[in-house]
């Protein structure tokens, strides 16, 4: 579906209140490739993240993605640690406005993270997981190529978690992206690991 | 673009209507203006009318201040207002879509209530058209002025003193021109030319709240 996307990062620098969190990270993902963040708590992984999504700014350097037109941003879904649902609205309602938000599609969108049955209770019901599913069903919903996730295993149980991998996996095969900050074991067939904050 | 602002505006009615917005409180609000001033200044008819059409202005002035705070914060808690400015859309957009939904869901059906309240008050019946139309229009320049004050104290908690100071200000040409609107009615002059500025105000506030309100939001995300 997508094809020769390179997402690169040269030189490239974050400051948080005035502390520099990581310099002269360099990296380069292209389409079909995972890259899982790994490093201690504080060491800029979900700051990253953010950072590509167009959400902070980079002190140095500069982001770029070859082979497509359009902002980074516009094509990126980006799952943090807030997941954007309201509680007054029901499990499809939240989907369905982001999906018209985003200009996607919610037809079956609530079928792989198994929300078809609670799609219509109040999304102030759901468990921590659900929630988590909730947001993660954006990512069906709404056809971008890179998916920023930040922690997405955090309250899934085991099917839920593996629902998430074969989701990841055929993404990944129709030529998408994935970055992922992690402290869990993704399982897909082809990742590299990506050490941020390891030098100081 | 037109899809995804269709779509904002949908889920901000929604919402409103859903967890009840700032109307509920606004509105009674404006119904214990209407039960208290009478007691507090006394039962004389003619004091009244002449008061009521600018207790009517303060009361709406004051209610939908009450819901400004609570505009922007609880996108900002959750994480919408990230997903928000992602897209291709302007913020500036975003921020004015934001403020047309407040004022569809709280200043405006109060704008419609208002002024027969006033009549409770011994208004004019002959006045009542001008405070509707002048009210209906104000109360536009309302939500959005408002807005800006939603958005500076977005990521404050109890920031709702602070937006009263900053937009109280604003808010004083608002409600002078409403005003006299109502009362030049009473006179030899029409209510035209304050109408014809409180809807300048509004337009200008059209134009000027969405990009102070985007600049100020903004700041935290950044």
């Amino acid at each position: 579906m997508w094809k020769d996307l390179v997402l690169e990062a040269k030189s490239l620098a974050c400051e948080r209140g005035g502390r520099t969190i990581f310099r002269e990270l360099n990296f380069a993902v292209k389409s079909g490739e995972a890259v899982e963040l790994r490093g201690p708590n504080g060491a800029g992984k979900s700051s990253l993240l953010r950072l590509i999504a167009g959400l902070n700014r980079a002190a140095e350097g500069a982001l770029t993605l070859g082979g497509a037109t359009h902002e980074i941003a516009e094509l990126s879904h980006y799952i943090g640690h807030q997941e954007a649902i309201k509680p007054a609205l029901s499990v499809r309602e939240n989907l369905d406005f982001w999906s018209h938000f985003m200009g996607g599609n919610t037809q079956n969108a609530l079928v792989p993270f198994k929300l078809e049955r609670l799609a219509d209770d109040e999304a102030a019901l759901l468990s921590e997981g659900q929630r988590r599913r909730l947001a993660l069903s954006r990512l069906i919903a709404v056809k971008r190529p890179i998916w920023l996730l930040d922690e997405p295993t955090v309250g899934l149980d085991v099917t839920a978690l593996d629902d998430l991998r074969k989701v990841m996996q055929s993404h990944l095969n129709s030529g998408g992206l994935i970055i992922a900050a992690t402290h869990a074991t993704l399982g897909l067939a082809k990742i590299s690991t990506l050490a941020i904050g390891t030098t100081h | 673009m037109g899809q995804s602002l269709k779509a904002l505006l949908a889920r901000e009615v929604l919402l409103a209507r859903k967890q009840g917005g700032g109307l509920g409180a606004a509105l009674s609000f404006l119904l214990a203006v209407i039960v208290l001033v009478p007691l507090a200044v006394g039962p004389d008819l003619a004091l009244l009318s002449r008061l009521a059409a600018g207790l009517m202005w303060l009361a709406l002035l004051l209610a939908v201040l009450l819901t400004a705070d609570r505009m922007f914060q609880q996108d900002l808690d959750d994480g919408s207002l990230d997903l928000l400015t992602m897209g291709a859309l302007p913020f500036e957009l975003i921020t004015l879509t934001k403020a047309i939904a407040h004022w569809l869901m709280v200043s405006l059906p109060l704008a419609l209530i208002a002024p027969p309240l006033a009549l409770m008050m011994n208004l004019d019946v002959a006045s009542l058209p001008v405070l509707w139309l002048s009210m209906i229009t104000g109360s536009l320049a309302l939500s959005l002025l408002a807005s800006i004050g939603g958005a500076i104290t977005a990521g404050l908690r109890r920031g709702g003193l602070l937006v009263s100071i900053l937009i109280l200000p604003l808010y004083v040409p608002v409600l002078i021109f409403g005003v006299s609107a109502t009362t030049l009615m009473m006179g030899p002059q029409t209510a035209t030319p304050s109408l014809l500025i409180l809807l300048a105000i509004t337009l200008l506030s059209l134009v000027v709240a969405p990009l102070a309100s985007a600049a100020a939001l903004r700041t935290y995300l950044r």
